[in-house]
Order: C-alpha cells, then sequence, then structure tokens
C-alpha cells in the first residue's frame, strides 16, 4: 500500500484542524475487505489519508480507490444522498457514506467501515440486494385502485390527506434501517422496516383502495407484529424518516382496521 | 459468453427507461439492462419540477409553453418536437398522477404548480405557475412511481449490466440496429442481447465536468457506444451550466428555491439580476443567471476570500415556507457546508448539470443516422437523446417532461416496430468481440497510467476551457489536452483483475467514454462561431442566425491508417410558426 508522501498539516507547521491555511488532517480509515476470489475470510485493512475533516465518508473511500488501491469495491452514484447506492457501516452504525462527513466521526481514532449486515456480502462492502427488493415487491408497493373508469383529470386529494404519508413517500431504498434491525439480522424472512415503510406510504394514500390487502400480508408471521421496536431503523434511516412510528401506525391499523 | 433473445431491449431504467418500459412490457417481450439498480438512477436527483401548461392555479395554455421552451431554448429548438413536448404535457402529467405519483395539492385538491425560471404567461409578459411537483423532490417521486409501476407490470430488468457496444448490420447500405453487448458486474460475463428493438435512456455525461450537479455514473456510455459505431452526434457543445450548485461540491439547488422567492446575491448584497434580466430577475433562463453570475465574480463582486461564489439568500422567507417547498436542499446546506438556511445565505456557483446534446432522433425517438435517414430498430430518450426540444438551452422542468413525454413514445413506438417486424436481424459473426477486446486490453495492461489521474485532468480542463465562458483560444486549448488525455489512456492499467464487481474495470471503461465526448464537445463548441444558449463565445458574443441557425452533426471518422477524427457536419432547424427574436429576460 502505498503511503501518502505529502503531509500538508506538517508543511503549514501543523495548525490545529479547521484552520484556513490547511483544513488536512491524517486519518486512519479500517475497511473490513472481503473478496471470494481471493480468501473465505474476511480481514480489517487500514488506509492513511490526507483528508479535509469536511469531506465526506464516501471521499475517503474514492481516495483510496483512487490513488492506493484499486481493489476496494462499494456502490455508490450521485454522492448526495438520495440513490440510497452507499449504506454502509460506519463506526458501527448504519449511514450513507456520502452524507456522513469525516469531522463528525472522531477521525482521531480510526474509522471503520464495513458492510451492512444481514444481507450476503458479495465483495467488501457491496452486499447481496435482492432479497430486500423481494421484500419490498412483496408488499405490492404501487398504487391499486378499483375504479374502472380512468379519470379523465387528475385524481383530487386534499393537501391533508397528502400530507397524511409525506413521510414515507422520501424512502430512497438504501437498506440502512432493515439491516440495522435484530429481528432481520436473526431471521432473514421479516419483511424488514423498509418495505413496512413502503406499504405505509399505500396504506395511508387516501388514493389507494388495497389497504386490507396490503394489512393481510403484513399480518403475516413474517409481517410487523415481529418489530419489537427497538428503534434502530428510525437511528439509521438517512432521510430521516419516522420509520418506528410508520411501523406502530400500521400494527394500529391492522388492529383498529381504520386508515 | 451469453446470448439472449428479445423483442425490445431498453438501455437504462431512470425516467425516460422506465417510462418506454412501462409501455414496450405490454406490447412486446422487453428486457431492461441498466448500470444501476433502477431507483439508483439520476433521474431520483431532480427537485424542481415538471412543466405542464394544466392551468390549475393560474391562466395558461400549450402553446405559451411551446413558445417559452424555443425562446428558452435560443431558436435552436425542433419546433415541431416543442409543440408536441408542450402538448403532451398534460396528459404525461396526468397519467403519473394516476400510477400513484403524489404531487403537492392546491387548497381545491388539483395538483399544485409553481414558478420556474423562463417559463411565462403570454410569450413573456409574467412568470407563470406551470412547475407541478411534489416538494423539492420531484425527481425522486417519478422514479419511485415508475419503478412502482414497472414493478406491478412485471418489467424484467437486468440490474447492474453495464452496455459497452451497440450491434449496428449494414442491410442494402442502410444501417440497422442487432442488439446491444452488456457486461454484468457481478461476474464479469459477457452478454449478447439481441432485440428486434433498443431503445437508449442511459443519460447524461456531466462527469467530464468536475463541479458538477451529475451523479458519479453519468458518463455517456450510450452516447458513446453508437457514436463508435459511425452515428452522429447531435449539438454536443450545448451543455446546461446551473446557476445554483453549492460552491466547489457542485450539489444543485434547485431553481425552486428562486420559485419560491429566493434571490441571488453578491459580496455587497445587491440583487443583481435586475440588472441583468429587468423582468424575469432571479428567474431569467439558467445560461444567462450562470453568466450574470460569473460577470459579477470577474468584476470583483464575488463573495469569500478568494471572490469565488455568490448567495442564494433564503433569509427572508418564513422557515414554514422552507420546510414545507424545500426541505431537502435546506438539508443538503446543513450537512455539507454546516450552513443554516433559515438565517445565513447560501454560497453557491454555477455546475455543470445538462447536456442538451445527444443521440439525434425524430419525435418518434427513432435514431438517426444523418440528418434524415432513420436507423431501423434503433431508439433513444431523455438525456442521452437530442430530439431537439431543448436547442440551445433547456428550460427547467422540461427535462422530467421531456423523459416522460418521449419516453413513452420511444416505448411505444418501439415495441410496435418490434411486433411489426417478422425475425430478428442476424447477428454480426462474433458478435461480443470489441467489448472482450477492450475488456482483456484494460485487464491485461501493465501501462503506467491511472484512471483517477486522467479524469481528474480531463475535467480540471473543462471546467477551465469549455464552462460558462469559452474563446476559441480556450476551446483550442481543451482540444490539445483532450487529444493527450486520449493518448495516455492507451497506456491506462487497472489493479484490480478479478471478475466479481470489478468496478476499477468499468471506471476505466468509463472514463474512455468521458475523453471521447469530451472532444466531441470540444470541436463542436470549436466550429460555432457565434453565441446561443449555453454555449456562449466570448470571441463572437452574439448569436448568428445566418450561418449557424442549424444543428451540429459530429461524425467519428476512421482513416484507412486507422487514425481517428471528428467530422461536422450541419442539419436545419425546424421552424414551424416562430420566427427568432432576441432572446429577453
Ligand atoms: C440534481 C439534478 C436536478 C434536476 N432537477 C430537474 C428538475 O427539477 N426538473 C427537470 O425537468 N429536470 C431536472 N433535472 C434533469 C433531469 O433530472 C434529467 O435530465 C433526467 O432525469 C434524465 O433522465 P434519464 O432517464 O434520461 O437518465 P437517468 O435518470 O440518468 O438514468 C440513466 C439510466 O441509464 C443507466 N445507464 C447508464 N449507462 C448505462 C450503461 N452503460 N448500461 C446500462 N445502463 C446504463 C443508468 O443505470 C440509469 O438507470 C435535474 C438533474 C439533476 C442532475
Ligand atoms: S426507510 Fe430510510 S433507512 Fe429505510 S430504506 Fe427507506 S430511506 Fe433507507
Ligand atoms: S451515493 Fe447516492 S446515496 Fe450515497
Amino acid at each position: 500500500m502505498a503511503t501518502p508522501t505529502l503531509d500538508k498539516a506538517d508543511a503549514a507547521g501543523a495548525p490545529e484542524p479547521g484552520f484556513a491555511d490547511s483544513p488536512y488532517i491524517t486519518a486512519t480509515f479500517r475497511v473490513r475487505r472481503f473478496n471470494p476470489e481471493i480468501s473465505a475470510e474476511s480481514v480489517w485493512e487500514d488506509f492513511q489519508l490526507e483528508i479535509d475533516p469536511k469531506e465526506r465518508v464516501l471521499d475517503a473511500l474514492h481516495k483510496i480507490k483512487w490513488d492506493q488501491d484499486g481493489t476496494l469495491t462499494f456502490r455508490r452514484s450521485c454522492a448526495h444522498g438520495i440513490c440510497g447506492s452507499d449504506a454502509m457501516r460506519i463506526n458501527g452504525k448504519n449511514r450513507l457514506a456520502c452524507k456522513t462527513l469525516i469531522k463528525d466521526l472522531n477521525p482521531e481514532k480510526p474509522i471503520t467501515v464495513e458492510a451492512i449486515k444481514g444481507l450476503t456480502v458479495l465483495k467488501d462492502l457491496v452486499v447481496d440486494m435482492d432479497p430486500f427488493f423481494q421484500a419490498y415487491r412483496d408488499v405490492m408497493p404501487f398504487l391499486i385502485t378499483k375504479e374502472t373508469n380512468e379519470p379523465t383529470r387528475e385524481r383530487l386529494q386534499s393537501a391533508e390527506d397528502r400530507e397524511r404519508f409525506d413521510d414515507t413517500t422520501k424512502c430512497i431504498l438504501c437498506a440502512a434501517c432493515t439491516s440495522s434491525c435484530p429481528v432481520f439480522w436473526n431471521d432473514g424472512q421479516y419483511f424488514g422496516p423498509a418495505a413496512i415503510v413502503n406499504a405505509h406510504r399505500f396504506i395511508f394514500d387516501s388514493r389507494d383502495e388495497a389497504g386490507e390487502q396490503r394489512l393481510e400480508i403484513l399480518n403475516d408471521k413474517d409481517g410487523v407484529w415481529r418489530c419489537r421496536t427497538t428503534f434502530n431503523c428510525t437511528d439509521a434511516c438517512p432521510r430521516g424518516i419516522e420509520v418506528t412510528k410508520a411501523i406502530q401506525e400500521v400494527k394500529r391499523a391492522l388492529i383498529t382496521r381504520r386508515f | 459468453m451469453k446470448i439472449h433473445k428479445y423483442d425490445t431491449v431498453i438501455v437504462g431504467a431512470g425516467g425516460a427507461g422506465m417510462r418506454a418500459a412501462i409501455e414496450a412490457t405490454k406490447r412486446s417481450r422487453t428486457a431492461v439492462l441498466t448500470k444501476l439498480y433502477p431507483t439508483r438512477s439520476h433521474t431520483g436527483a431532480a427537485q424542481g419540477g415538471m412543466a405542464a401548461a394544466l392551468a390549475n392555479v393560474e391562466e395558461d395554455n400549450w402553446e405559451w409553453h411551446t413558445f417559452d421552451t424555443i425562446k428558452g431554448g435560443d431558436y435552436l429548438v425542433d419546433q415541431d418536437a416543442a409543440e408536441i413536448l408542450a402538448k403532451e404535457a398534460i396528459d404525461s402529467v396526468l397519467d403519473l398522477e394516476k400510477m400513484g405519483l403524489p404531487f403537492n395539492r392546491t387548497p381545491q385538491g388539483t395538483i399544485d404548480q409553481r414558478r420556474f425560471g423562463g417559463h411565462s404567461r403570454n410569450h413573456g409578459e409574467a412568470p407563470v405557475r406551470r412547475s407541478c411537483y411534489a416538494a423539492d423532490r420531484t425527481g425522486h417521486m417519478i422514479l419511485q412511481t415508475l419503478y412502482q409501476n414497472c414493478v406491478k407490470e412485471g418489467v424484467e430488468f437486468f440490474n447492474e449490466f453495464y452496455v459497452l457496444d451497440q450491434l449496428i448490420v449494414e442491410i442494402d447500405g442502410v444501417k440497422h440496429s442487432a442488439g446491444v453487448v452488456a457486461y454484468e458486474l457481478a461476474t464479469g460475463e459477457i452478454h449478447v442481447f439481441q432485440a428486434k428493438a433498443v431503445i437508449y435512456a442511459s443519460g447524461g455525461t456531466g462527469k467530464f465536468f468536475k463541479v458538477t450537479s451529475n451523479a458519479h455514473t453519468l458518463t455517456g456510455d450510450g452516447q458513446a457506444a453508437v457514436y463508435r459505431r459511425g452515428l452522429p452526434l447531435e449539438d454536443m457543445e450545448f451543455f446546461q451550466f446551473h446557476p445554483t450548485g453549492i460552491w466547489r461540491m457542485g450539489i444543485l439547488l434547485t431553481e425552486g428555491a428562486r420559485g419560491e422567492g429566493g434571490i441571488l446575491r453578491n459580496k455587497d448584497g445587491e440583487r443583481f439580476m435586475e440588472k441583468y434580466a429587468p423582468v424575469m430577475k432571479d428567474l431569467a433562463s439558467r445560461d444567462v443567471v450562470s453568466r450574470s453570475i460569473y460577470t459579477e465574480i470577474r468584476e470583483g463582486r464575488g463573495c469569500g476570500p478568494e471572490g469565488d461564489h455568490v448567495y442564494l439568500d433564503l433569509t427572508h422567507l418564513p422557515p414554514e415556507q422552507l420546510d414545507a417547498k424545500l426541505p431537502d436542499i435546506t438539508e443538503f446546506a446543513r450537512t455539507y457546508l454546516g450552513i443554516e438556511p433559515y438565517t445565513d445565505p447560501i454560497p453557491i456557483q454555477p455546475t455543470a448539470h445538462y447536456a442538451m446534446g445527444g443521440i439525434p432522433t425524430n419525435v418518434q425517438g427513432e435514431v438517426l443516422s444523418d440528418n434524415t435517414t432513420v436507423v431501423p430498430g434503433l431508439y433513444a430518450a431523455g438525456e442521452v437523446a437530442c430530439v431537439s426540444v431543448h436547442g440551445a438551452n433547456r428550460l427547467g422542468t422540461n427535462s422530467l417532461l421531456d423523459i416522460n413525454v418521449f419516453g413513452k413514445r420511444a416505448g411505444v413506438a418501439a415495441a410496435e416496430y418490434s411486433a411489426k417486424v417478422d425475425a430478428h436481424i442476424e447477428l454480426p459473426e462474433d458478435p461480443a468481440a470489441q467489448v472482450v477486446t477492450q475488456v482483456e486490453r484494460l485487464r491485461n495492461s501493465t501501462g503506467t497510467e491511472r484512471v483517477a489521474a486522467i479524469r481528474l485532468e480531463l475535467q480540471e480542463c473543462m471546467d477551465a476551457n469549455v464552462m460558462v465562458f469559452r474563446t476559441e483560444q480556450t476551446i483550442k486549448t481543451a482540444v490539445e489536452k483532450i487529444a493527450e488525455l486520449r493518448e495516455r489512456y492507451l497506456n491506462v492499467s487497472i489493479q484490480d483483475k478479478g471478475r466479481r464487481f470489478n468496478t476499477d474495470l468499468l471506471e476505466a471503461v468509463e472514463l474512455g467514454n468521458l475523453l471521447d465526448l469530451a472532444e466531441v464537445m470540444a470541436v463542436s463548441a470549436l466550429a460555432r462561431k457565434e453565441s446561443r444558449g449555453g454555449h456562449y463565445r466570448e470571441d463572437y458574443p452574439t448569436r448568428d442566425d445566418v450561418n449557424f441557425m442549424r444543428h451540429t452533426m459530429a461524425y467519428r471518422e476512421v482513416g484507412d491508417d486507422g487514425t481517428e477524427s471528428i467530422r461536422l457536419d450541419y442539419k436545419p432547424v425546424v421552424q414551424t410558426r416562430y420566427q427568432p427574436m432576441e432572446r429577453k429576460y
């Protein structure tokens, strides 16, 4: 592994981090590597970087990949928290690498980066997303209406009815919630928070007419009742969705059959 | 190598690809190949809205929308296409609502609308509320809604498949599409998809700039694949620089922020757009606002110690309005800049945003091999295509519209074509040869050049020389630099030699695409000795309708000795009822 030769912090007389003349610090990224083409075991590997702490963890991963080790593998696209590609476990917590600034991670200590849990790791930080998307598809994530004639104009919906499910429309299917859930870790059959969030988005949409059907799906033994309200999902959600609350609302709707 | 056979193959699962897929799947056996999971596509980044003259909140009609689109495009727009765009806008918004899209609502329960740059009442009289929106995540809601409906229709996706080559077969002197060749990320396997019809919906190419609102994955793969097979690219010199990117990062802050009342200010706190666009002010068209910002910066009125940015001021807007209408972008300011937009102005600079040019098509989405000849079986829609509805400068909210209107049209046309032709065109001999050679060369190369270094030099060169302001000299500098980088690219090597999830390899492939397209852009820009829309030449500061009221068509030529060059040709603009006028806002 190459060592960075340009120590900007030293060159500038080692000012404190955050000062204008040299924003750079030295940070260690401890990444859990796994490549079954090479070994069946995963290993931790340390990378040292000169980096501005106002940069994102994603920037750090790019610096490693581009300047030190091209084999480091992760998914990413938008780089600003809207595509859901780069959920990973950073310092033991699920976050998007592109939405996590280094300065917020206590960079004096090594920063650990590993794949999200509960989904099969395929290489380094890349996991198999298929079971996750399967659970999503299972809740029928699309508007269902019974009307036989399509309206000629838009369906009306009051601003309040629209607001009712606003929170759960924000989901970017990043899996940070589902892969932070201890129930899901123990049993991959559980639908998981993200699928329930997406069911909620339709159950509480005044235009949708398949609420009963969706509730029956979630009434299953692998459905909402498995949730033990640990709030991990809410803490993990990079979109600030109140995931646990949404799950609770679905549970309540199952009891009262009102939504 | 695996061979698959479908009626219709769609390359890309962003807004355009999925809108096409919903139509094509109903009518033909369809596969969608996408390098990203569909919901990761950059359509999800779009914030502000989608234009349609619904007239839900004030008087409006599609004719005014047509006019604004043509004027916004500095009269390089094909007027027949713009008329289709504006007319079909209304149904395409209503279609999305029926598919479940949660638009913001008016007190009456209809779809709410807001102002956006360049959209006006009665041919420029005053701004009009034409943009249909869902908070500041309209693109996210479009992408989600289309994906939901793809799930409903049972659309077949091949996720993380990278299309790297277009198969073209000549029959009686006419180029036909026979299919595509793709690389599977998970395994490194190469797949040939034989198809009666292929639709490119693979998005933009902004990553050849450094400061850009585009995703890392927007590397122009579709444009490059067809261009290398001898098909032309249209109007590649026209690229849009959006006025309000987050300073240095390029992350977009929607024009909707100014639609809601946000104001641009220089270091003296002056609302400088009043000087440049007395009527539309901060909502003048994007090229005008971006140039105004750089003029302020150049004349010493920029903000910050280096005077290299200006402010987007939202502090006079009520916090409730920001929370309700602009929650995402205010959060971007908090997350990435540590700035509270309730109380502090946000530092911004123009950011490379949108490719007006691309693969030339007619209004059915059929790809052209010259000014008029259709390539049977080949279609394109969305940012990868050039219809041309955006001309020299796209209006905000017209791209989400474009992907829906022309995505649908291409999906229908392609599927009808596949239903009509009896047999698949026979694949050329050894169809995967070019991709195999390319991939193996990269994997086995021992060269000394690195992908990241070349890419960064390319991006810095493009930012410095072919961005908001261009001159003969800066463009020539870019052309020379790109030639040098292309030469060095031949000597590039990668570290990951494996087959599984080899993103190192694909980044190298993507860089090759960016280099080819950057060259086309620069060469096209050099030849256009005028200023129009997004293409501004300081040495030719006015529009020249006599010599340049025409589309650029760039072709790759390979000489007998294997040397490559670019041949430029031109195509007339379709004019129907609007005579070119000077653009004033
Ligand atoms: C930040 C931002 C904000 C915007 N806001 C607005 C707005 O408010 N209103 C508006 O009208 N427009 C807006 N735009 C523009 C608009 O969003 C885009 O032009 C439009 O969404 C492009 O859609 P698309 O379907 O053509 O491409 P994309 O959504 O980019 O999709 C491209 C697809 O192609 C696939 N792909 C690419 N290469 C390959 C390959 N080699 N093989 C296989 N698949 C491939 C990708 O996986 C992806 O699925 C905005 C753009 C940005 C960047
Ligand atoms: S609910 Fe939040 S954490 Fe879960 S998938 Fe959606 S965006 Fe990600
Ligand atoms: S890269 Fe898109 S969410 Fe992080």
